[in-house]
C-alpha cells in the first residue's frame, strides 16, 4: 500500500498541471477565435 | 515574389465567360478587360503592390467582394489610449475565410504606424491600434474598404466584454469540475472494487478523505453559478431548478464528510462533483446559444450605424454620428444614402424609397417642403433636409417603442423547461424530506443513516438529464439551421415556432424580393440591348435592374450621368419622363425609365417588384403542413391582390398601418390562433413583436431583425418552411427528452427511497440518463435534408 502514497499524489499532480495549462490558455485568449486560428496556421509562410 | 505570380488569375472556372480578377463577377466589357469596375482594379492593384497576390489563390472557390466607397466617419468611434495610440474595433462584413484574415492582417501590418491588427474570424471583428491621432481612422479603415470588405464601427465592446467574462467563468468552472470529477471517480472506482473486502478500512477512509480534499474545493468553486442563482431566487421568494441542485450538492458533501469521519462505507463526493460537471455542460451550451444570438444582433446593429453629412453655417460639411444630430441641422443626403433622422426637404428634387417605413413599393417623389422620415433611402439626386426630429423622437424610435410594448406581452411566455422545473423542485424537496422522516420515525434508523438515504434521493432526482434535455436539442437545431442560412436569435424561438398554426406574411421584401425588376414585354430587343448598355454605367437601382435584364450587355462608352435625372450618351437619353421630354408619365403604380433616341418615339421600361422565385412552392408547403396563410401589407390594394394571387394566397389585406397590423394580429390571437409573422419593413417590426413567433429576411431593416426570432438569408422563401420543420422536430425531441428524464427519475426514486442507491448506482444512473438524452438530441441531425439554397 506504500506505493499509493506516491502514485496518488503523482496522478493528482499531473491532473493539476493539465488543469493549470487549460486555465492559462483560456485566460490568454487562446479560445477566442478557434476558426481563425485553424486557418492562420496554414498561411504563415511569408 | 515575382510579378508573374502577382498577376496570377484565379484558377479557371467552368464558366466560359471571363470573370473579374478581383470579385469574380462575369465581365461584360471588351475582350482584354480584367476587372468589372475601377474599384476592383484598384483593390487588385493594392493587393498586388503589397506582394499579397497569393490571396486570390488562397480564396480557393470563394471570391472577394466588389469594393464600395466608405460612407461612415470612423473618428468618433476611436478610443485614444495613452502614449499617442488610438484604438478602434471594427465589425468587418465579408471577413469570412482564413485567407481574408491573412490578407487583412498582413496588409495592415505593412503600415509602420499600425501597431496591432488582429482579425477574429468567429466574430468577424478587427481590432486596430495605431500611433497617431484619431483622425487617421478613415485612412486605415478606408484601406480595408478598398479591398472589398465592408467595415462598420463595433461599438458594443463593453457589452461584449461582460458576455465574454460570463462565458469564460462558466468554462473555468467546467474545467475545474471536469478535473475533480475525473480524479474523484478514479478514487471511487478503487473504493467500489474494494467493497468485496479486499480493501482495508483504513485505506478506504484515506480514499474518502482524499476525495473530499479534491471535491470540496472544486464544488465550492464550480458550484458558484448555481449557488448564486439559487440564493437570488430564494431571496426573491421564488424557487428554481438551482435550489434543489444547491441543496442536494451541499447536503451530499456534508453527509459524505460525516460518513468519512465515522469510517462508513458510502460517500457521495463523486456523485456531487459529476452532477455539477454535467449541469455545467448544459449551462455552458445554453449560454453559448444565447451569446451567439446576442452577437448576431450586435453585428447587425453595428453594420447599420452610419454617419450623416451635416452642412454647417459656413457651408462646410462635417460627418456626424446619427445619434448626435440636433433638430435644425441641415443634412446633405446623397443618392443611395439612408436618412438618419426625420425632417423636411429644403432643397432639391428626388425620389425616396419608403419601403422600410411604410411598406410601399413605389418610390415617392419629394420636393422642397416634403416630409421625410428616418429609414427612407434617397434614390435620386442629392437633397438637403432640415432635421425636425432626431434620436428618440423620430418615427423610427416611435416604432421601436411600439415594439417594446408588444414584446412585454411576449415575455410572459415560459419555456417548457422552466415550467417543468417549477413543478419539479417542490416535489423533490418533499420526497427527500418524507424519506428522511419516514426512515427515522417509522424505520427507526439513527438520524445520520436516514439523512444518507434522503441525500441519495436528492442526488438521484437532481435534474441532470433534465438540465441537458433542452440545451442539447437547441444547439443541434441551431447548428442545423445555421447551415441553411438561418440564424436563430431567441432561445425560446423554436419552442414557439413549433406551435404556430397561422402564418402572416408581409408583401414587399418578404413575399417579394424587395427590389425592382424589369417587367417583361419589351418588344424592341435591339433598343433594350442599347438601353441596357447605357444603364450598365450607373448604380441607380432602376438602371441596374435594366442592366440585369440583359445579362451580356457591355457598358457603353461616353455615357454622362445627370444625378436625379438620367443618363445621356450623345443624343440618346435614358431616365425620367421629364429628362426624356415625355409629357405625361403613365400611371400604373410602376417605377419607370424612359428611353429617348433621336427621331424615334420614346420607349418606356416599367419595373416592378417580383415575388421570390420559390414563393408559390413555399406557400404551398406551408399549407401542406396544415398552416393557414395570410398576406398583410401597407401597399396599395392592386399590388397586394396581384402578389397574393401569384403566390397562391387567398386571404389578404392592403393599406394597413403598423398599428393596424398589430390590431389584426391581436384579433387573431383573440381567436386562439398562434401566429407566425414573417416581415421585413420597419412597419412590420411591431407586428413581429406582437406575433407569437416571427421571422425576417436578412435584407430587413435593422430594428426589424432585432425584433424577429430568426433571420434567414438568400432569395428563397424556403428557409421559413425549414425553420418550421426543424422547430417541430426539435419540439418532439425536447418532449421525448423530458419524458426520458422523468421516466428515469420515476424508476430510480423508489430505489433511492428504499435506500438501495449506493454511490455506484447513482453514478451509473446519472451518466447513462445524460448520455441517453444527448444521443436522442443528436437524432435531429446537423444536415438539412434538401440541398441548401443560398
Amino acid at each position: 500500500m506504500d506505493s499509493l502514497l506516491i502514485l496518488v499524489p503523482a496522478a493528482l499532480l499531473l491532473g493539476l498541471i493539465a488543469l493549470a495549462a487549460f486555465l492559462w490558455a483560456l485566460r490568454n485568449g487562446q479560445y477566442d477565435d478557434p476558426d481563425g486560428a485553424a486557418g492562420r496556421i496554414l498561411f504563415d509562410d511569408e | 515574389m515575382t510579378n508573374a505570380v502577382l498577376l496570377a488569375r484565379p484558377a479557371p472556372r467552368a464558366a466560359p465567360r471571363k470573370a473579374c480578377a478581383h470579385c469574380g463577377e462575369a465581365l461584360r466589357g471588351t475582350a482584354d478587360a480584367e476587372f468589372c469596375c475601377a474599384g476592383c482594379a484598384s483593390a487588385h492593384a493594392i493587393i498586388g503592390a503589397a506582394g499579397l497576390g497569393a490571396f486570390y489563390r488562397r480564396l480557393e472557390d470563394r471570391h472577394a467582394q466588389r469594393p464600395v466607397p466608405l460612407e461612415t466617419e470612423f473618428a468618433p468611434y476611436v478610443r485614444t489610449t495613452g502614449a499617442g495610440e488610438a484604438e478602434l474595433d471594427l465589425l468587418v462584413d465579408g471577413l469570412d475565410c482564413a485567407a481574408c484574415v491573412w490578407l487583412l492582417e498582413s496588409l495592415l501590418a505593412r503600415n509602420p504606424a499600425i501597431t496591432r491588427a488582429r482579425a477574429h474570424l468567429s466574430t468577424r471583428r478587427l481590432s486596430l491600434r495605431w500611433q497617431g491621432p484619431a483622425t487617421d481612422a478613415n485612412a486605415h479603415v478606408g484601406l480595408v474598404a478598398a479591398l472589398g470588405f465592408r467595415p462598420a464601427p463595433y461599438d458594443a465592446v463593453k457589452v461584449a466584454g461582460d458576455d465574454d467574462r460570463e462565458a469564460r467563468e462558466l468554462l473555468r468552472c467546467l474545467a475545474v469540475a471536469g478535473f475533480a470529477a475525473a480524479n474523484v471517480m478514479l478514487l471511487s472506482v478503487a473504493i467500489w472494487s474494494g467493497h468485496d473486502g479486499s480493501m482495508g478500512d483504513a485505506t478506504r477512509t484515506l480514499f474518502h478523505f482524499l476525495s473530499a480534499a479534491i471535491a470540496l474545493p472544486a464544488i465550492a468553486y464550480a458550484g458558484r453559478p448555481f449557488f448564486r442563482s439559487a440564493v437570488t431566487a430564494l431571496s426573491a421568494g421564488r424557487t428554481n431548478m438551482d435550489v434543489p441542485i444547491s441543496i442536494g450538492v451541499t447536503l451530499a458533501c456534508i453527509v459524505s464528510l460525516h460518513e468519512a469521519w465515522v469510517g462508513q462505507h458510502h460517500a457521495y463526493f463523486d456523485s456531487a462533483v459529476t452532477l455539477l460537471f454535467f449541469l455545467l455542460i448544459g449551462r455552458y451550451l445554453d449560454r453559448r446559444a444565447r451569446g451567439r444570438a446576442r452577437q448576431a444582433v450586435r453585428a447587425l446593429l453595428a453594420l447599420s450605424s452610419r454617419s450623416a453629412t451635416v452642412i454647417e453655417e459656413g457651408g462646410a460639411t462635417v460627418q456626424r454620428r446619427v445619434d448626435q444630430l440636433n433638430v435644425g441641422d441641415i443634412l446633405l443626403v446623397a443618392a443611395g444614402e439612408r436618412l438618419g433622422a426625420d425632417g423636411v426637404v429644403v432643397d432639391g428634387h428626388s425620389a425616396m424609397d419608403a419601403a422600410l417605413v411604410s411598406g410601399e413599393s413605389v418610390p415617392q417623389s419629394v420636393e422642397p417642403g416634403a416630409k421625410v422620415f428616418a429609414g427612407m433611402v434617397n434614390l435620386g439626386a442629392a437633397v438637403r433636409v432640415q432635421v425636425t426630429a432626431a434620436g428618440k423622437n423620430t418615427l423610427l424610435a416611435e416604432i421601436v417603442r411600439l415594439v417594446e410594448a408588444a414584446e412585454r406581452g411576449r415575455s410572459r411566455f415560459v419555456a417548457i423547461a422552466d415550467r417543468v422545473a417549477r413543478a419539479y423542485a417542490p416535489v423533490v424537496h418533499l420526497t427527500a424530506l418524507l424519506t428522511f422522516l419516514g426512515w427515522m420515525v417509522l424505520g427507526g434508523l439513527p438520524w445520520d443513516r436516514a439523512l444518507l438515504v434522503a441525500t441519495a434521493v436528492l442526488i438521484i432526482t437532481c435534474p441532470c438529464a433534465l438540465a441537458l434535455a433542452v440545451p442539447v436539442v437547441q444547439v443541434v437545431a441551431g447548428t442545423r439551421l445555421l447551415r441553411s442560412g438561418v440564424l436563430l436569435l431567441s432561445p425560446t424561438a423554436l419552442e414557439r415556432m413549433a406551435r404556430i398554426d397561422h402564418v402572416v406574411l408581409d408583401k414587399t421584401g418578404t413575399l417579394t424580393l424587395g427590389r425592382p425588376e424589369l417587367v417583361a414585354a419589351v418588344a424592341d430587343v435591339e433598343a433594350l440591348a442599347e438601353a441596357a448598355a447605357i444603364a450598365a454605367n450607373s448604380r441607380h437601382p432602376l438602371a441596374q435592374a435594366l442592366a440585369r435584364a440583359v445579362p451580356d450587355a457591355a457598358p457603353a462608352e461616353g455615357v454622362i450621368e445627370h444625378p436625379g435625372l438620367g443618363l445621356q450618351r450623345a443624343d440618346t437619353r435614358l431616365g425620367s419622363a421629364r429628362f426624356c421630354g415625355v409629357a405625361s408619365a403613365a400611371d400604373d403604380d410602376r417605377s419607370e425609365l424612359w428611353f429617348a433616341r433621336p427621331d424615334r418615339p420614346p420607349l418606356r421600361f416599367a419595373f416592378a417588384d417580383r415575388p421570390r422565385p420559390d414563393a408559390r412552392a413555399a406557400i404551398a408547403a406551408l399549407k401542406e403542413r396544415g398552416l393557414t396563410v395570410e398576406l398583410l401589407s401597407g401597399d396599395r390594394p392592386g399590388a397586394v391582390a396581384h402578389a397574393a394571387h401569384e403566390a397562391g394566397i387567398e386571404r389578404w389585406q392592403a393599406e394597413l398601418s403598423p398599428a393596424a397590423k398589430v390590431g389584426r394580429l391581436g384579433a387573431l390571437a383573440a381567436e386562439g390562433r398562434r401566429v407566425l409573422m414573417v416581415g421585413d419593413g420597419l412597419n412590420d417590426a411591431p407586428a413581429l413583436a406582437a406575433a407569437s413567433a416571427s421571422i425576417s429576411p436578412a435584407t430587413a431593416a435593422e430594428a426589424t431583425q432585432n425584433t424577429a426570432d430568426a433571420v434567414f438569408q438568400g432569395d428563397a422563401l424556403k428557409p421559413v418552411v425549414e425553420i418550421i420543420d426543424v422547430a417541430r422536430r426539435a419540439d418532439r425531441l425536447v418532449r421525448q427528452n423530458l419524458g426520458l428524464a422523468l421516466l428515469y427519475n420515476l424508476s430510480a426514486v423508489p430505489l433511492a427511497i428504499l435506500g438501495a442507491v449506493t454511490p455506484l448506482v447513482a453514478a451509473v444512473a446519472m451518466s447513462s440518463s445524460s448520455l441517453l438524452v444527448i444521443g436522442n438530441a443528436l437524432r435531429l441531425g446537423t444536415r438539412p435534408q434538401a440541398k441548401e439554397v443560398r
